[in-house]
């Protein structure tokens, strides 16, 4: 299984290695623990999970820096925790307190926090990525060293905004790295369906700038392609798009009997899983020692339950906050 | 003082701001291009050459883009103000701004803010439906969003000021006939409200209206050119020995709803001019609102003067009549008497 990823580790240091491995755990269990609670119905709303995909938002997350941007959307909770939001506050906001990284306002769709660079999630596909421009194009004009990095998914590819966003970071040359999270289904539609190209990535050369495709599985190779993407825009030589081919080992909310999908190619996939494939690879390759790993695992485990108790005990907000933050003062 | 178009305030009020701070800048369509427009009516012309084609940032024919690249730079601490060439292109926009813009504060629990200004030109000028539309209405049902329309050179610099150190996103609603945009880009039948403008640094609050003729016997609120055609129904119905308050709100959100109770208090008759169509215009929100707090002092039935419920037509004798006249709100305000 080793054989299959990247061997891009011999620029990372063993701690930066778990570092990433803990992350992938963190947005793992995060996922499956909000699952569990909604279906408890202790957390009301919906839920799009990212169980599956947790090595992009963790390989592009290793290459930022706090002050650098990212924008997300209706599934954003492992792009939130890979961004530094802690999963207290991202859990409190799930069950709408007062002490949820949005106060309560947000909830799952847009959980943020701007103080660690990570914008409230916009949940209208293909809306966030005008946004990322945005901030790329201040963060030039400012004269920052700060890049922003858009997530989206194959659906967004499709909508007018991500084509306008996409031409403008590319004649202004602004820091901005387009990351596609190819998943192969927009909700229930497959991706043969709405596209006659093979590839997203393949329009980066309509807007000329580089696009690529990386297995969206392997923690390291997203590492490496964003990497570069990163210090391209850091250069001043403008945005990328990376193409990221993963899948989501769950369904697209919480009502999704996956009946568009094959068992078989769900099976498929299951075996490419990022995080054993990753667990796997520390181990033969990076002298780390299972006993370290699942040191990692309950560490994990314990930032998980000290976030259900955080957001447990929490206030819920009063229901006049219901009319303040409409407007600045 | 100067005297002053209102393009020519609107271009000296975001001239004074880029001055005074460096976060401000200028996106948007033809609106910097060396031997261009400088905007399609004029208000940004000749800036380009001041403060350089970062500042005056041209972009492509991408109006979505314009309103979310807008909305992130003014997240990262910019002040953008986005030229919007015919306020009809806001409904490209229309996801940036009412999904996105207005509720980025409060989705972010109060933590961020959005300076952003829109300057949306409107009011049909024989250019048919799609360029031609009041839109106000439709932003002022959001949430988030504030709105101002200008009526006169003063309120022009002052309010756009007022709009750029806003911590909130505001739309800056312009008239096409009010302009007095020189030379080719002349809008034939405008009325040009040249007025004095002093130079200094001044701002005109929002959310504050203003009277802008004293009368007992009914009160007519009306925004950019129709102020002007309910200004001239007002002399009209004087010679008839009728006295009409005329009162400009100048913000549509936040409404300055004490200054128009005050007036209907004191009148106990109230019409709305407005050139949007009838259904669901802000004419509409503030005669439910007036409904509601002048109740007992109205003497009869609020009424509305505003376009039919048509599209915006092409021909000019269509034109005319779907334009509120000064003759139908003189006919009007003579029916609740």
């Amino acid at each position: 299984m080793d054989k299959d990823m990247t061997s891009g580790s011999n620029t990372l240091g063993a701690d930066r290695l778990l570092a990433m491995y803990q992350m992938m755990r963190l947005i793992r269990r995060f996922e499956e623990t909000a699952n569990e609670l909604y279906m408890q119905g202790r957390i009301p709303s919906t839920l799009h999970l990212y169980i599956g995909q947790e090595a992009v938002a963790a390989g592009v997350s290793a290459v930022l820096r706090k002050e650098d941007y990212v924008v997300s959307t209706h599934r954003p909770h492992g792009h939130a925790l890979a961004k530094g939001v802690t999963a207290r506050a991202i859990m409190a906001e799930l069950f709408g307190k007062a002490t949820g990284a949005c106060k309560g306002k947000g909830g799952s769709m847009h959980v943020g926090d701007m103080r660690m660079g990570m914008l409230p999630a916009i949940a209208i596909v293909g809306g966030n990525v005008p946004i990322a421009a945005g901030l790329a194009l201040a963060a030039k004009m400012q004269r920052k060293d700060v890049v922003a990095v858009c997530y989206f998914g194959d659906g967004a590819a499709n909508e007018g905004a991500w084509h306008e966003a996409l031409n403008c970071a590319a004649i202004w040359d602004l820091p901005v790295v387009f990351v596609c999270e190819n998943n192969l289904y927009a909700a229930s539609t497959p991706f043969k369906q709405a596209y006659k190209v093979e590839n997203i990535a393949r329009r980066a050369d309509a807007y000329g700038m580089p696009g690529v495709v990386v297995d969206g599985n392997d923690v390291l190779a997203v590492y490496t392609a964003a990497h570069e993407a990163v210090q391209r825009a850091r250069r001043g030589e403008g945005p990328t798009l990376m193409e990221c081919l993963t899948y989501r080992l769950c369904g697209h909310s919480r009502s999704d009997p996956r009946t568009y999908r094959t068992k078989e190619e769900e099976k498929s996939w299951k075996q490419k899983d990022p995080i054993p494939r990753f667990r796997q690879y520390l181990l033969t390759n990076c002298a780390v020692s299972d006993e370290e790993l699942r040191a990692v695992d309950e560490s994990v485990e314990e930032e998980i339950q000290e976030a259900i108790r955080f957001a447990e005990n929490s206030p819920l907000p009063k229901p006049d906050d219901l009319y303040t933050d409409v407007f600045k003062e | 003082m100067a005297m002053m178009t209102i393009a020519e305030a609107l271009r000296q009020a975001i001239r004074e701001e880029m001055q005074r701070d460096e976060r401000v800048f200028c996106i948007g369509e033809d609106i910097g291009i060396p031997g261009g427009f400088g905007g399609a009516f004029t208000v940004t012309l000749g800036l380009s050459d001041e403060f350089g084609h970062e500042r005056i940032l041209d972009t492509p024919i991408s109006e979505a883009a314009i309103a979310g690249i807008a909305l992130g730079a003014a997240i990262a601490g910019m002040r953008p103000i986005a030229d919007v060439q015919y306020a009809d292109f806001l409904f490209n926009m229309m996801d940036q701004l009412v999904n996105e813009a207005a509720k980025m504060r409060y989705m972010s629990g109060g933590t961020l803010s959005v300076p952003m200004v829109m300057r949306a030109p409107v009011g049909a000028t024989a250019r048919g439906a799609q360029h031609a539309q009041s839109v106000e209405a439709f932003f002022t049902h959001v949430p988030g969003l504030k709105v101002v329309c200008p009526a006169t050179a003063y309120d022009a610099k002052g309010l756009l000021k007022s709009a750029v150190r806003d911590e909130n996103p505001v739309l800056v609603f312009e008239h096409k006939l009010l302009y007095g945009s020189k030379g080719p880009r002349t809008e034939k039948g405008s009325i040009s409200p040249v007025g004095e403008v002093p130079e200094d640094d001044y701002t005109v609050p929002i959310g504050k209206g203003v009277v802008r003729r004293k009368g007992k016997d009914v009160t007519i609120v009306a925004n950019l050119l129709m102020l002007y055609r309910s200004l001239a129904a007002a002399e009209e119905l004087s010679r008839k020995g009728v006295e009409a308050e005329v009162i400009d709100p100048r913000s549509l959100v936040p409404l300055d709803e004490d200054l128009i109770l005050e007036s209907v208090k004191k009148t106990g008759r109230l019409l709305i001019v407005e050139e949007d169509n009838l259904s669901g215009g802000w004419g509409a929100e503030v005669a439910a609102r007036m409904a509601d707090s002048g109740f007992f002092w109205l003497d009869a039935p609020i009424k509305r003067v505003a376009a039919p419920d048509v599209p915006p037509p092409f021909s000019p004798l269509l034109e005319r009549e779907y334009v509120p006249s000064e003759t139908k709100i003189v006919e009007t305000v003579l029916s609740m008497l």
